[in-house]
C-alpha cells in the first residue's frame, strides 16, 4: 500500500477510532449497571449493594475518562484530517454532533462528577438519580453519533446545493428517524451492555476462584448474568435489523460481507464458510444453508438480492448518470446569476448520482473526459475488499451467539441452581473477558470497511474527503498518537488490574456487620450457605 | 419544512455568530479557571496534600466544564462547516498539540491520585501544568492569527488549501502579535483560576493564589493594551467590499473582500462595542483589586466579566470577519457566507433554546451542591476526592 494522504488519514482515523471505541461499550453498560445496584442499594437499604455501586463505580471511573479523553479527538478529526467531508456534509453532519454534546454530553459529564463526589453531599434518592442521568447521558451520546453515523451509511433527508458546493439538509426529521441510524443505535447500545456484563461476570467469576469477595462477587453475577442476556439475545436480534435494512440501503455492502458474487434466484443460500477469491470473483469451498440468506435479508422467499457483479453493473451506470449531473453543475457555476429552469432540471435529475462522478477523479482531473476504462476502472472501486468482511462479519456473529449461551448458562445457574458455579465455568467467564470488545471492534469494521469506498455512502468517496496536509504532517500525527495512545493504554489497564485486585475497600465494616446479623437469609436453597467454597 | 423561514436566514446568521461567542465565553468562563488551576498548581501549591486541595477544588466540575469545549467544536461544525474545515486542517499541528493537552489533562485528573507514589504524583503534576497552560496559550495564538489573518484560499470546489510550509503550519503561528495574544489569553486565565482557588481553597494555597493571580491581572491588563495599540497601528484590517448578500448562499467565493484600513474602524461604525473592551480593562482590575484585598465571590465574578470583555471585542472588533485570509482575500470567511443552511440553523437554534436553560439549570445545581472551600481534612479524609 502507498501511503500516501488519503491512506494514512484512513489510518489514523481507524485507529483512533477503534481505540476511542475501547472504552465506549463499557462505559454505555457499565453506567447502568452500576445505576441498576445502586438502585437495589436504596431499595432494600442493604450496605453491600452500596458497596457493589461503588467498587463497580471506581472501574467504571477509571474507563469513562479514557472513553471522554479519545472522544475529543473524533470531534476534531473531522476538521483537522477531513476537512472537505466537513464542508460538503457539515450541513448535516455536524447538527448531531452538536446536539450530542447539547443532550448527552453536558449530562453525563456534569453529573458524573457528582456521582463521585456527591455521596456525602446527597441524600440516597438523590444519589441514584445522578447514576441514572450519567448512564441516561451515555446511551443518548451513543444514540446521536450513531445518527451521525447512519447517515454517512445511508444518507436521507439531504440534497445537493450547487451553489455551495454541498450537501444540505432537507429534513431533521428524515436524518433522525433514518432506519439505519435507529437499526445501528440499539444493535450498538446492546453491544456495549453485553461487554460491560461480560466484564462484570468474568471479574466476579475471578473473585469467586479465589474465595474472595464472595457475596458481592454471587450478587455482582446475578446482576450481570440477567442484564447481560437480555443483552446479548437483543444484539442479536437488532444486528438482524440492520442486515435487514443493509439489503435495500447499502446492497453492495451486504453482497460483500456475504461473497455473493452473482445474483442468486430468490431465496438466496447462506454461505456459512468458504474462501473467498476477489480476483476470480468465487468463493471456494463454500458451505451453503439453502434459503437462510434471502429469508434473513428479505424476510421473503420471492424477494432477490443482487450480486455483486450485477450492482457493480449498476456503478457503471450511475457513474454515466452522475456525469450529466457533473456536466450541469460545471454549466451551473459558469453561468451563476443566470441559471435556466431547464439546467437546474437537468441537474436535479442526475444530482443523486453525482456522488459517482466524482469516482473518476482519482483517474483524471476532468470526469467528463473519462474514457469507458477508467469509467470500469472506478465502477470496479465500488466493490468493498470482500475477504476480510465475510470474515469479520462471521466472527462478529458467532461470538454474538456464544454469549447468549455463556449469559444464559450464568443466569440459570444463578437464579435457579443455588448459585453455585463449577470451577472450569468460572474460567471460562475469566478467559473470555476481551471478547467482547473484539466482537464490537469487528462490528465497526464491518460497518466502516464495507462502506469503502465512500465516507457517505454513494455520496462523497473517502478519496475526496481529505484535507490539505503533506505525508509528514501526518506521519508527526500519527506517530504522536501511537506513542500517547499507547502509554495511556498500558496505564489504563494497570490501574484497572490493579483496583481489581484490590477489591471493594470502601464500607467493608458496614457491610461485615450487615453480613453477621443477616446470615440466615443469604442462606441458598440448597442449604449451604453462602460462604461455602464456590466450586462446591 | 417551512417552520424554519419564521426567521430569516440573516437574523439566524447573527444569533449564531452570537451563539458561537457565547459557546467560547461560557468555556473560558468554566473551562478557564481549571486550566488557570493546572498552570498555577506547582507555583501555588507546593505539598502533595496542598495540591491535592487545588486539583480538587475543580476536581467534580472539571468534566463537565470541559464540554463547553467539545460543544464548542460541534457547534462550530454545525453551524459554521467551512470554519471548521478551514481552520481545524489548517492549524493541524497546533490542534494536535491542544488535542493531546486536552486529552492529557482528564486522565491526570482522575489517575493521579489513584497511586501514592511520589513521582507518579510528580508525573501527573507536570501533566497537569502542560494541559492547562498549552492550551491557554496556545487559544491566544489562534485568536491572533485570526486577527492577522490566516494563509488559505478556496477552490472553486471549496476545497481548502493553507498555503503554508510545513514549517508554516506550526511555527508560522507563531507571529509576534499571535504570541502576545496568546500571552494575554495565558495571563486571563492565571488570573481566573487564581480568583477560583481563593474562593474554593484556605490558608497558603489561597495566599499564593492571590499573589500569582495579581500578578497575572497586571501582565493580562499590560498585553490587552498593548494589543489594542498594536491593532490600531501595526496590524491591517479587512473590509467587504461591493453589494453585501446578507441571506445568500454560504459560498464566500461569492463576496468580494480586500485588505485595508484598520479592524479598529470598527469603533467608529459601531460605537457602542466600546462596551466591550471597557468591561475588559475595568473588569481585570476590580478583579486584581478583589485579590488584593482578599475578597472571594466578587472578585471571581468581576474575572468573569473581564473574559467576557476581551473574548467579546475580538468578535465585535472583527465582525462580520470569522477568518480572513492573506493570500486571497476573497475566500475570507464571513457571517454572511459561511454559515450552514438555513434549516440547519433554525433546527439548532430550537436544540438551543431547548437544551440551554436546561444545562445552565442543572449545571447551577451541581455547583450549588458542591459550594463550600475544599480543606485538607477533606482530601485527607476518607471519600472520593482526587
Amino acid at each position: 500500500m502507498e501511503l500516501d494522504v488519503v491512506e494514512l488519514s484512513r489510518l489514523q482515523f481507524a485507529a483512533t477510532a477503534m481505540f476511542h471505541f475501547l472504552f465506549v461499550p463499557l462505559t454505555l453498560g457499565l453506567s447502568i449497571i452500576v445505576a441498576i445496584m445502586e438502585t437495589v442499594y436504596v431499595m432494600t437499604n442493604r450496605p453491600i449493594w452500596r458497596q457493589m455501586t461503588k467498587f463497580w463505580g471506581t472501574l467504571f471511573g477509571i474507563n469513562f475518562v479514557l472513553g471522554v479523553a479519545t472522544g475529543i479527538t473524533m470531534e476534531f478529526q473531522f476538521g483537522m484530517n477531513w476537512s472537505y467531508y466537513s464542508h460538503y456534509v457539515g450541513d448535516i453532519f455536524g447538527a448531531p454532533l452538536a446536539v450530542e454534546g447539547l443532550m448527552a454530553f453536558f449530562l453525563e459529564a456534569t453529573f458524573v462528577g457528582l456521582f463521585f463526589f456527591g455521596w456525602d453531599k446527597l441524600s440516597k434518592v438523590q444519589h441514584m438519580v445522578v447514576a441514572w442521568l450519567v448512564a441516561l447521558g451515555s446511551n443518548f451520546s451513543a444514540l446521536w453519533i450513531l445518527i451521525a453515523n447512519g447517515w454517512m451509511q445511508n444518507p436521507v433527508g439531504a440534497a445537493f446545493n450547487p451553489e455551495t458546493m454541498r450537501m444540505e439538509m432537507t429534513s431533521f426529521f428524515d436524518v433522525v428517524f433514518n432506519e439505519v441510524a435507529q437499526a445501528k443505535f440499539v444493535h450498538t447500545v446492546s453491544a456495549g451492555y453485553v461487554t460491560a456484563a461480560v466484564f462484570v461476570l468474568g471479574v466476579s467469576a475471578w473473585y469467586l476462584l479465589k474465595g474472595r469477595h464472595v457475596e458481592l462477587a454471587r450478587r455482582s453475577i446475578t446482576v450481570a448474568a440477567s442484564f447481560g442476556l437480555a443483552a446479548a439475545l437483543s444484539v442479536v436480534v437488532l444486528g438482524d435489523e440492520s442486515g435487514y435494512s443493509a439489503t435495500h440501503t447499502q446492497k453492495m455492502k451486504l453482497a460483500a460481507m456475504e461473497a455473493m458474487w452473482e445474483t442468486h434466484e430468490a431465496p438466496a443460500p447462506f454461505t456459512a464458510v468458504g474462501l473467498p477469491d476477489q480476483e476470480a470473483r468465487e468463493t471456494h469451498y463454500k458451505v451453503e444453508i439453502p434459503w437462510a440468506m434471502g429469508l434473513i435479508g428479505t424476510r421473503s422467499l420471492t424477494h432477490e438480492i443482487p450480486g455483486i457483479n450485477e450492482l457493480e453493473a449498476e456503478s457503471a451506470d450511475r457513474i454515466r448518470e452522475g456525469l450529466i449531473a457533473y456536466d450541469a453543475l460545471m454549466e451551473i457555476r459558469e453561468n451563476r446569476g443566470a441559471v435556466t429552469p431547464e439546467l437546474r432540471e437537468r441537474f436535479e435529475a442526475h444530482s443523486d448520482d453525482l456522488g459517482y462522478a466524482f469516482l473518476l477523479k482519482q483517474y483524471v482531473e476532468d470526469p467528463r473526459e473519462a474514457t469507458d476504462a477508467q469509467i470500469a476502472m472506478a465502477a470496479e472501486d465500488t466493490i468493498p475488499g470482500v475477504a476480510p468482511l465475510f470474515w469479520a462479519f462471521r466472527g462478529m456473529v458467532a461470538l454474538g451467539f456464544a454469549f447468549i449461551g455463556v449469559m444464559a448458562y450464568f443466569f440459570v445457574q444463578a437464579n435457579f441452581r443455588g448459585m453455585r458455579f463449577p470451577r472450569p465455568a468460572l474460567w471460562l467467564a475469566v478467559a473470555i473477558i476481551p471478547t467482547p470488545w473484539i466482537a464490537a471492534e469487528l462490528g465497526w469494521f464491518v460497518a466502516e470497511y464495507g462502506r469503502q469506498p465512500w465516507t457517505v455512502d454513494g455520496v462523497l468517496p473517502t478519496a475526496l474527503s481529505v484535507s490539505h496536509l503533506s505525508v509528514q504532517d501526518l506521519l508527526i500525527t500519527l506517530a504522536g498518537f501511537v506513542l500517547f495512545y499507547s502509554v495511556l493504554f498500558v496505564i489504563e489497564m494497570a490501574l484497572m488490574v490493579k483496583y481489581i485486585r484490590r477489591g471493594p475497600v470502601e464500607d467493608v465494616e458496614e457491610t461485615e456487620k450487615w453480613m453477621e446479623r443477616h446470615t440466615h437469609r443469604l442462606r441458598t436453597h440448597d442449604g449451604k450457605g453462602p460462604f461455602a467454597t464456590p466450586a462446591e | 419544512m417551512i417552520l424554519h423561514e419564521l426567521i430569516d436566514f440573516e437574523i439566524l446568521r447573527v444569533i449564531w455568530w452570537a451563539l458561537l461567542g457565547v459557546l467560547l465565553i461560557g468555556f473560558a468562563l468554566t473551562d478557564g479557571f481549571d486550566m488557570g488551576v493546572g498552570a498555577l498548581l506547582p507555583f501555588v501549591a507546593r505539598t502533595d496534600t496542598e495540591r491535592r486541595v487545588a486539583i480538587n477544588t475543580v476536581g467534580p466540575v472539571w468534566e463537565g466544564n470541559q464540554v463547553w469545549f467539545i460543544l464548542g467544536g460541534g457547534a462550530i461544525f454545525a453551524a459554521w462547516p467551512p470554519l471548521y474545515a478551514v481552520s481545524f486542517s489548517g492549524f493541524y499541528l497546533a490542534m494536535f498539540a491542544v488535542l493531546a493537552a486536552l486529552i492529557l489533562r482528564p486522565v491526570a485528573f482522575k489517575y493521579r491520585s489513584k497511586r501514592a507514589d511520589a513521582r507518579w504524583r510528580r508525573g501527573w503534576d507536570w501533566a497537569l501544568f502542560v494541559g492547562g497552560a498549552v492550551p491557554a496559550l496556545l487559544f491566544g495564538v489562534a485568536v491572533g492569527n485570526v486577527l492577522l489573518g490566516v494563509p488559505f484560499y478556496l477552490t472553486e470546489d471549496l476545497f481548502s488549501v493553507y498555503d503554508g510550509s510545513f514549517y508554516g503550519k506550526f511555527l508560522g503561528l507563531l507571529r509576534p502579535f499571535a504570541l502576545l495574544a496568546g500571552v494575554v489569553s495565558l495571563a486571563m486565565l492565571l488570573m481566573h483560576g487564581a480568583a477560583w482557588l481563593s474562593l474554593k481553597a484556605e490558608g497558603a494555597v489561597a495566599a499564593r493564589a492571590r499573589r500569582y493571580g495579581t500578578v497575572a491581572g497586571l501582565v493580562a491588563l499590560a498585553g490587552y493594551a498593548a494589543a489594542g495599540v498594536w491593532l490600531a497601528f501595526g496590524v491591517e484590517g479587512y473590509r467587504m467590499v461591493g453589494e453585501v448578500v446578507r441571506d445568500g448562499p454560504s459560498n464566500p467565493l461569492f463576496s468580494e473582500v480586500e485588505r485595508g484600513g484598520s479592524w479598529l474602524a470598527a469603533y467608529a461604525e459601531r460605537p457602542w462595542i466600546v462596551v466591550a473592551p471597557v468591561m475588559g480593562f475595568l473588569g481585570i482590575l476590580l478583579a486584581v483589586a478583589g485579590l488584593r484585598a482578599g475578597r472571594e465571590v466578587s472578585t471571581l465574578l468581576w474575572s468573569k466579566m473581564a473574559i467576557t470583555g476581551i473574548i467579546a471585542s475580538v468578535g465585535l472588533t472583527m465582525f462580520p470577519f470569522i477568518l480572513p485570509s492573506t493570500v486571497n482575500p476573497s475566500s475570507s470567511l464571513t457571517v454572511w457566507d459561511s454559515s450552514s443552511s438555513h434549516l440547519t440553523l433554525f433546527v439548532m437554534l430550537v436544540a438551543t433554546a431547548i437544551f440551554m436553560p436546561l444545562i445552565l439549570a442543572y449545571t447551577a445545581w451541581v455547583y450549588k451542591v458542591l459550594w463550600g472551600k475544599v480543606t485538607e481534612e477533606d482530601v485527607t479524609g476518607p471519600g472520593h476526592s482526587y
